[in-house]
């Protein structure tokens, strides 16, 4: 048998997740191997601007999260179009679609979240529209350039973040569109009703119909195999051309089903990103990690956890232990030119929760606390100081004796006891910088003429 | 690096500092066309907070561990390995503010005109940041405190 190439580190998953841990590693080393593989064909995009695709047929090489240079630059081999088939950790390595083998010394598994499709009659899931790669954002284009003379109607199945992204891109695109939702409102696991109520307007101003607390049961195609039409779950029927899945993602475990790897709904990993084999991290859409709002272990497939519990993987798979800050939900959309930012929990579940809210003109702002915690928080509007208090929530500082302020218009880091913005304003080292003044000027006071 | 650090003590909330943020980052230069005529309108990239007696100007500080260069859903967003200044690339922001819930200090601003994050960039090419240096009472230092 010929010998297996070993690489140091190797990366399924060419996203956030992936290059954050590539990026960490050649912080802390400088020539081990890293390869990374992924069966996307692309050089690394920034996913969310897969609907900029779709609108404005913005191309790779405009969406590219990464500059065109970036592998060369860091090293950094790559595999891409290809697809892992098999995990091996006993012999620390893997196997590709070609019956390639690569060994390796350390492995992160960020390959992401996969669209759920659900079994529906008349659905068949290989030619079902999801949104969630490039290549599904080329699927509807290419769907939409086959009809330009028509109006495409467009069934989306889902009014999640997704489900509303790929509305609002078929909409620029001129298609009329139906979202279908089964709660009683959209984006409803991240914002809350007044949030909701947001997003709802926005669509309903572009046309949009929202239909929620039903579900689509049968898709219906014609003779050719052309979609016709869904039946919702109350027999009603809507006419469409395009049916697109937009119901949730779910961890790509496959690789680590059949291993010791365990699993809960993702990747189940501890505060340094390592799954339960040692030298096998996760991280992402794949990943169960840290959630400082639930204190626990839990899914939170959102960009910027990927690519912080991706650096926290690299960091430690290069020797650099680093434990993970943990992650919650987090998401900035934008309604109608209305920005609104959400995180943790928005809608309490008992009562044993105080909320704290404000409107002002077409602010609106609410945060959640649980025993002195910050546990969630929505803003609309006046968004700017969203952040500071996300950090108090990531920070766990104790906000009762100023929880009164967070939602108030002049909030800041003023609000905040002393020691906390003195600590990261001032010098480090500085006494506050100048001694008490004890009725006496400082010295180099100088009046402004 | 050289950062910016406030002297609480001495500030007297004059808000000269955005002023001449706002001046420093407009494209003529001139302090009233920046803040009458220019369109889009210059933004200045620091706040100032005022509460009882105490007041003091807050901007990017900068980050080692950056949490909107993490965050950031483009890689509009990177931190110069040679300078230490995070900046950003305008052509690839598409304003979608997840930098500002990422920012622990609410240092990042919008530029609703053109649909981008504007941040403080220690006035990149100029000795010492305008809010330092026109700071009349010094409540500013501009150092590298290691």
């Amino acid at each position: 048998m010929a010998k297996t190439e070993k690489i140091k580190y190797l990366i399924i998953g060419n996203s956030a997740g992936g290059i954050g841990a590539a990026e960490a590693i050649r912080e802390a080393d400088k020539n081990g191997t890293i390869t990374i593989v992924s069966d996307e064909p692309y050089h690394v995009y920034s996913r969310p601007q897969i609907s900029g695709h779709l609108a404005e047929g913005r191309l790779l090489e405009e969406i590219l999260y990464r500059k065109a240079d970036f592998y060369r630059k860091n090293n950094i081999e790559t595999i891409l179009g290809s697809r892992v088939t098999r995990l091996d950790p006993a012999n620390n390595q893997v196997e590709f679609e070609d019956s390639k083998i690569i060994g390796y010394e350390k492995l992160l598994l960020a390959t992401g979240g996969t669209p759920i499709v659900p079994p529906m009659e008349g659905l068949e899931r290989e030619k079902t529209f999801t949104f969630t790669t490039l290549d599904d954002a080329k699927a509807i284009d290419e769907f939409l350039n086959r009809h330009p003379d028509k109006t495409v109607r467009a069934v989306v199945i889902g009014g999640g973040l997704i489900g509303v992204s790929v509305t609002e891109a078929l909409v620029k695109r001129g298609a009329k569109v139906s979202i279908i939702e089964m709660k009683d409102r959209i984006l409803n696991t991240i914002l809350d009703e007044e949030g909701s109520a947001l997003g709802l307007a926005a669509l309903k101003e572009a046309e949009v119909e929202v239909i929620t607390e039903h579900t689509v049961t049968r898709v219906s195609t014609d003779a050719k195999g052309q979609t016709t039409g869904v039946t919702l779950d109350d027999g009603g029927t809507i006419d469409c051309d395009l049916v697109i899945v937009a119901i949730g993602v779910q961890p790509r475990t496959e690789l680590a089903a059949g291993t010791d790897i365990t699993l809960n709904r993702g990747i189940v990993v501890n505060r340094y990103m390592a799954s339960s084999i040692p030298n096998i991290y996760a991280c992402g859409d794949v990943a169960e990690a840290y959630d400082f709002v639930h204190e626990g272990n839990r899914l939170s497939p959102i960009w910027p956890n990927a690519y912080i519990g991706g650096r926290t993987a690299g960091l430690n798979m290069a020797g650099v232990s680093t434990e993970y800050e943990g992650g919650t939900a987090m998401n900035s959309m934008k309604y109608f030119g209305t920005a609104i930012t959400s995180a943790g929990l928005v809608v309490p579940p008992d009562d044993s929760y105080e909320i704290f809210e404000s409107r002002l003109d077409h602010a609106y702002k609410k945060v959640v606390v649980k025993d002195g915690l910050v546990v969630g928080m929505v803003f609309s509007g006046d968004i700017e100081k969203s952040g500071i208090i996300y950090n108090l929530m990531k920070d766990r500082v104790n906000v009762e004796d100023f929880k009164l302020t967070l939602v108030a218009e002049d909030f800041g880091l003023i609000s905040l006891p002393e020691e906390i913005w003195r600590s990261k304003l001032e010098m480090p080292g500085s006494e506050s910088n100048f001694p008490a003044v004890n009725g006496e000027e400082p010295e180099e006071i100088v009046i402004l003429d | 690096m050289k950062k910016v650090y406030i002297k609480e003590p001495v500030c007297m909330g004059c808000h000269l500092c955005e002023v001449y943020c706002q001046q420093a980052h407009s494209q003529s230069k001139d302090l009233l066309k920046a803040f009458k005529r220019e369109t889009p309108r210059p933004l200045p990239r620091v706040r100032m907070e005022e509460k009882d007696h105490m007041s003091f100007s807050v901007r990017c500080l900068h980050c080692d561990d950056a949490p909107c260069v993490y965050s950031c859903l483009t890689g509009a967003l990177s931190k110069d390995p040679e300078t230490g200044v995070v900046d950003v690339d305008t052509e690839r922001c598409i304003g979608c503010w997840t930098c500002i819930l990422a920012c622990p200090y609410g240092a990042i601003k919008r530029d609703t005109e053109r649909h981008k994050m504007v941040k403080c960039d220690l006035c990149a090419g100029e000795e010492a940041p305008a809010c330092v240096v026109n700071c009349p009472n010094e409540a500013l230092a501009f150092a590298d405190a290691g």
